[in-house]
């Protein structure tokens, strides 16, 4: 009897270690290395990353991975949109999939508590998510080396780590819907409506407001804030060593006010959306009654 | 070992389990027994601290509110329909049950051996027919050997053939030191597995009362088959009837129709009347 589940460390000496979640995190990633869905996304996002930067490394001064160039901004884009919906619909599918098929019912008849249930999916999901995010990335890097382009690997692993910061936070909110829903159907089309609305709506919405309304640089910045996928981009553009043009009248007021500072509060505000979407999360789920 | 003190539990303002109080000693099997709707399950979700309820629950004498991880250490829970994940295989299932109870892989394999599971470690559980499911999570509730087992119609989604074969293994876990709360609405299996049955109707308790005398309370009629010689049907038939039976003679034999406690009494009668009796059959 040899498989996955059965290589979970031994964590069980270390009081600080929770091994319940730990265990039901192995069996997340576990089921997601079985799940279609999760493959033709990972699939699509490889492809879409090395697709990037290829096609731009036609122009040698554009396709290097050094600095923020167009590459890098292409790859900040990718992430954006699709890492962002990938992750909100993985996690919004979970608990709320679990609870159609009855399996919560299983995991919470064993002697685990809730907030167990809930970190170790959640750690799972990050986990599944973070190494598509390696293989997109690793994948761009080596192909832009074969190709004969720099390829600056700090840039390309502090893109990568901040990714990863954004799949939690979105995992964290795909987690709370969830939770929040009945049924996977629900969970499933609340996500992607969330989705649109962070990365287009979100976009657009504050864009017009600028214009009829004609807020000010300093409450332009708070909104945009208060969307973890526009703190996504300000921290990568910011951190990448992006022109603060591109981020507009928020983001000149944003690095004019901080100075560097700024990476520091965008990155405790995606820190700030894992924890409160969390905290919420365990707050509804160990008040529900699994019918 | 399990008290249960003024359980209620209403969805949407509709009363599921209404005031219900019992207690179940070590070694004892309780059953549940009502139509459809009667509240069975809800009391077992309730046992689990799968559903808020109001009332106490205690299990060894722990409140399943404050500490319901504890409390179900101590149970082994075989639901009606599968709940594993159809995408393990057996060998992952229970590799993934015995980490999420903090017991050694090697009872796994015992209780493989044991159910008679062996061969079927690759399998995923999808792929297993619905009595290998069932005998999969009985398996799996006795990884722990815990003292308390809670069985929700275990049998009820199964053609007639397992339904017999789960009712013998449920027969074979028993042991004085384990309890068993099985819900059921078929009084074969009540009368197989429980000691006391507690009838339940709209969430209110109806009736408390040994499994013995349950299905004669009910009125509940047996129809007993008893295959004999030829040459000693009629006199068979015609000693029962004057004995108070309902007797039929039949070409092998003679039917009876009684209550279900008198099975071993008519059973008796004839063997002291020195009759041969070759086989029975039990019919409801």
């Amino acid at each position: 009897m040899t498989n996955q589940l059965e290589r979970v460390p031994n964590l069980r000496r270390f009081n600080f270690f929770n091994y319940s979640a730990i265990v039901i995190a192995y069996k997340v990633i576990h089921e997601g290395r079985r799940d279609r869905w999760f493959w033709s996304f990972a699939g699509g996002f490889t492809l879409l990353a090395v697709a990037i930067t290829t096609t731009t490394s036609q122009n040698k001064t554009f396709g290097s991975i050094r600095g923020f160039g167009p590459t890098a901004a292409s790859l900040v884009a990718l992430v954006h949109l699709l890492i962002t919906l990938m992750a909100l619909t993985l996690g919004a599918r979970q608990l709320s999939s679990e609870r159609e098929s009855n399996t919560l019912a299983f995991l919470l008849s064993q002697p685990v508590s809730r907030s167990n249930v809930l970190w170790g999916t959640f750690i799972g999901h990050v986990a599944t998510m973070s190494a598509s995010v390696f293989l997109g990335f690793g994948a761009a890097g080596i192909f832009s080396t074969i190709r004969g382009n720099s390829t600056d690997a700090l840039l390309l692993l502090r893109l990568t780590g901040l990714t990863c910061l954004l799949v939690a936070a979105m995992v964290a909110l795909g987690v709370l819907i969830s939770t929040a829903t009945q049924k996977s159907s629900s969970a499933l089309g609340f996500s992607v409506s969330v989705w649109f609305l962070m990365v287009f709506l979100g976009d657009l919405g504050l864009m017009a407001a600028t214009v009829t309304t004609q807020l000010s640089a300093k409450t332009l910045l708070l909104l945009a804030l208060l969307n973890p996928t526009e703190a996504f981009r300000i921290t990568a553009v910011v951190s990448l060593g992006g022109s603060i043009d591109a981020l507009g009248p928020a983001g000149t007021y944003a690095i004019d006010t901080f100075g560097a500072g700024i990476i520091g509060l965008t990155l405790g505000v995606l820190i700030l959306w894992i924890a409160v979407a969390l905290g919420l999360s365990l707050m509804i789920f160990s008040r529900r009654d699994l019918a | 070992m399990i008290d249960v003190k003024h359980l209620t539990k209403s969805y949407k303002g509709l009363p599921v389990v209404d005031d219900l109080s019992f207690n179940v000693t070590q070694g004892q099997s309780v059953a549940l027994w009502g139509p459809n709707g009667a509240g069975k399950t809800t009391i077992l979700r309730c046992l689990l601290g799968l559903i808020s309820h109001q009332g106490h629950i205690t299990i060894d004498g722990y409140d399943t509110k404050q500490v319901a991880g504890k409390t179900r250490s101590f149970i082994g829970y075989v639901p009606q329909e599968s709940n594993l994940y159809g995408n393990l295989t057996v060998n992952e299932t229970l590799a993934l049950s015995c980490r999420l109870r903090k017991i050694p892989l090697t009872r796994a394999r015992e209780i493989t051996t044991s159910l008679n599971l062996d061969g079927l470690g690759k399998k995923r559980v999808k792929e297993l027919s619905g009595g290998m499911r069932q005998k999969l999570a009985i398996g799996i509730s006795l990884l722990s050997n815990p003292p308390i087992l809670l069985l929700d119609e275990p049998s009820s989604s199964l053609d007639l053939a397992t339904q017999h074969q789960i009712t013998s293994l449920l027969q074979s876990i028993k042991r004085p030191d384990r309890s068993f709360i099985l819900t059921s609405h078929r009084v074969q299996e009540v009368e197989a597995l429980a000691d006391r049955v507690i009838a339940l109707d709209n969430g209110r308790k109806t009736q408390d009362c040994p499994a013995r005398e349950f299905a004669s309370s009910l009125g509940l009629q047996t129809w007993l088959q008893i295959t004999l010689p030829p040459h000693q049907c009629a006199p068979a038939q015609t000693r029962l009837e004057a004995a108070g039976f309902d007797a039929q003679q039949l070409s092998g034999g003679v039917l009876l129709n009684l209550p279900s406690n008198q099975r071993a009494a008519a059973l008796s009668f004839l063997h002291n009347a020195r009759f041969d009796v070759l086989d029975f059959e039990v019919r409801q």
